[in-house]
């Protein structure tokens, strides 16, 4: 029964919100439902990167220490200079973009290096994702900018430096104009 | 996979063949006579499967290098009914293989910029005031191989089958950020998946505010695992990625996390080397399911055509057809009920007298938009954009009744 009155209690919250007397989120009252998580809960999950550098752990690495990481759990799927494939193609194709051959590269395509560093963290080497280390990762970033001329082989990347790092392409994005092919032609 | 493919369609041609004839010619038929039953059928059964005659699967290509975790897989346009899929044929498109979850421990965490973070477990969720809604879902891939010109013997499935209509059944997101007192700075909502990739992408605050879900069951049943058992975010009428799948976390943002989907990926490139990025919603959009690409049609009989069109920005208006390459457009004859933001049923009967000749739809919405033709959307957009590609599909009738890709005829 508890549980029942506790469905009841969000629904008239919803009901009320709807109908005009809205309560502030800060006021609204809570219906019972969900915990409030632990520290730890959250720390577990709470991942992203934002292009500020918020998010990332701390630890550091460069270009010449992170070529071993590179290669040991890179390269199979990304060939030993980032241009061969099998998978995506990390490095090259600046300039390509408005030609009928563009490449999308981190070099040509990126346009921020805290989406590297998060998505290694994140979802890297794709079949065992999550098992590098906050330096492993930060090292794999710096090898794959330095292949793509961005930042220097001694350069070392951190939470204050990796954020900073100006990416080719930074400015290479505009906002959705659609719906932008003429409504009507009769 | 193929061979069933085949199979499948030489049997829908047989019906329809069949179904023409007697329209034309009311001729009776005659049918060889069928035994009657002198055994017993099945008894009853727990979970039910459909019948051992009907063959029809998803499309997936094997032969390529993409690993088959981080494909897709195509819905059998050509043979579904109606504007439900059958969640079994529901087309997939993972980033990193489908995850098996025990909804005993699986967890929504809404946390960020909101005055009371909050766990949700999964029980809690179905238990909290819901909504049933109809909506298509649409990968912003879907028709892509037509910006370059595709392929002539390609059919609707493998053009077009990233796209599927279910009900959904879920918690408006709404309910679950004043729940946790979503602050005024909070401009955007960062949801990711618990899948291995852990798949993320960043929604505006508005859109999460207005209608989006947190689904746990497709078509009555709880969601499927390739759709995201037990909990996808689902925002209707928005591209495919960014209804994120085995959702794990919403975190409030006042930025966009430009993660990798929303930035390397799903951002549409332009003749000029630019891309645009945050291309959300799918525009409206038509095609002709049957008959189309592999069908074979025959002369002097009257066929129904039939397809869907929908709109990400809202209900379908009117659809059209052409049976003259587009110098005449007749009104098709829309099935009720019409969704805002789901699959719609049309259909138009045609009797094709012979000679080579071009059939397509194109479809209106609610806000007077007007599927373009693609050559229209890459005289604007080039040739490299990828995704989000709505143009009008032109399926070639040869004068052997043959149907071809006809969008470079």
């Amino acid at each position: 029964m508890a549980i029942a009155r506790r469905g009841v209690l969000v629904f008239a919250l919803c009901s009320a919100t709807l109908s005009g007397s809205r309560p502030t989120a800060a006021q609204s009252p809570a219906s019972g439902f969900g915990h409030p998580p632990t520290a730890e809960e959250l720390r577990a999950i709470d991942i992203e990167v934002t292009p500020d550098g918020k998010g990332l752990a701390p630890g550091s690495s460069s270009a010449s220490a992170g070529k071993s990481v590179y290669t040991r759990r890179c390269e199979t799927c990304h060939g030993p200079t980032g241009k061969e494939g099998p998978q995506d193609v990390l490095v090259g194709g600046q300039g390509s973009l408005a030609t009928s051959t563009p490449q999308k590269t981190v070099g040509s395509y990126w346009p921020y290096a805290t989406t590297l560093w998060d998505y290694i963290r994140r979802a890297m080497p794709f079949e065992h994702p999550g098992t590098l280390t906050a330096d492993e990762v930060y090292g794999a970033t710096a090898y794959v900018l330095y292949m793509n001329g961005i930042v220097g082989e001694n350069d070392v990347l951190d939470q204050t430096t990796l954020p900073n790092v100006k990416m080719p392409n930074r400015n290479g994005f505009t906002s959705d104009p659609r719906p932008d092919v003429p409504l009507k032609k009769k | 996979m193929m061979a069933m493919h085949n199979r499948s369609r030489r049997r829908f041609l047989g019906l329809g063949a069949a179904w023409s004839a007697v329209l034309v010619a009311c001729r009776p038929k005659t049918v060889a006579p069928v035994a009657e039953p002198r055994a017993l059928g099945a008894a009853v059964s727990s979970y039910g499967s459909r019948s051992p005659y009907e063959k029809t699967t998803r499309f997936f290509n094997q032969n390529t290098k993409v690993p088959l975790e981080e494909a897709s897989s195509r819905t059998p346009l050509h043979d579904t009914y109606g504007i439900i899929t059958p969640s079994s044929l529901h087309f997939e498109r993972h980033h990193s293989g489908v995850p098996v979850i025990d909804p005993a421990t699986h967890t929504l965490t809404i946390h960020g910029l909101v005055d009371r973070p909050l766990v949700f477990t999964v029980n809690e969720l179905r238990r909290m005031p819901s909504v049933s809604r109809i909506y298509f879902l649409e990968c912003s891939g879907n028709s892509g191989s037509e910006w370059r010109g595709g392929s002539t013997d390609s059919d609707v499935q493998r053009v077009h089958g990233l796209t599927s209509c279910s009900e959904w059944t879920g918690v408006p997101v709404a309910a679950l950020l004043r729940e946790c007192g979503i602050q005024a700075s909070a401009t955007w909502l960062l949801a990711e998946g618990a899948d291995a990739g852990k798949h993320a992408r960043s929604i505006p605050i508005k859109k999460a505010m207005d209608d989006a879900l947190v689904a746990y069951a497709q078509n009555g049943e709880p969601i499927r695992p390739e759709q995201g058992y037990p909990l996808r975010l689902f925002l209707p009428g928005w591209e495919g990625n960014t209804n994120v799948k085995w959702l794990r976390r919403l975190k409030a943002l006042d930025q966009p996390a430009m993660t990798r989907e929303e930035t390397s990926k799903y951002t549409d490139l332009m003749p000029d080397g630019t891309a645009r990025q945050f291309t959300f919603d799918m525009e409206p959009k038509s095609i002709i399911t049957r008959p189309s690409g592999g069908d074979t049609v025959a002369k002097g009989a009257l066929h129904q055509i039939t397809g869907i069109a929908w709109s990400g920005r809202g209900t379908i208006a009117k659809v059209e057809v052409t049976t003259d390459g587009g110098a005449t457009w007749n009104t098709a004859e829309l099935q009720s009920p019409v969704l805002p933001r789901a699959h719609t049923r049309f259909r138009w009967s045609w009797g094709w007298n012979g000679g080579e000749t071009i059939i397509a739809s194109r479809c209106t919405d609610e806000t007077g938009y007007t599927q373009p033709r693609l050559a229209e959307l890459i005289q604007v957009r080039g040739m490299n954009s990828q995704y989000h590609n709505n143009g009008i599909q032109a399926w070639k009738i040869a004068a052997d009744g043959k149907i071809t890709n006809g969008n470079r005829a």
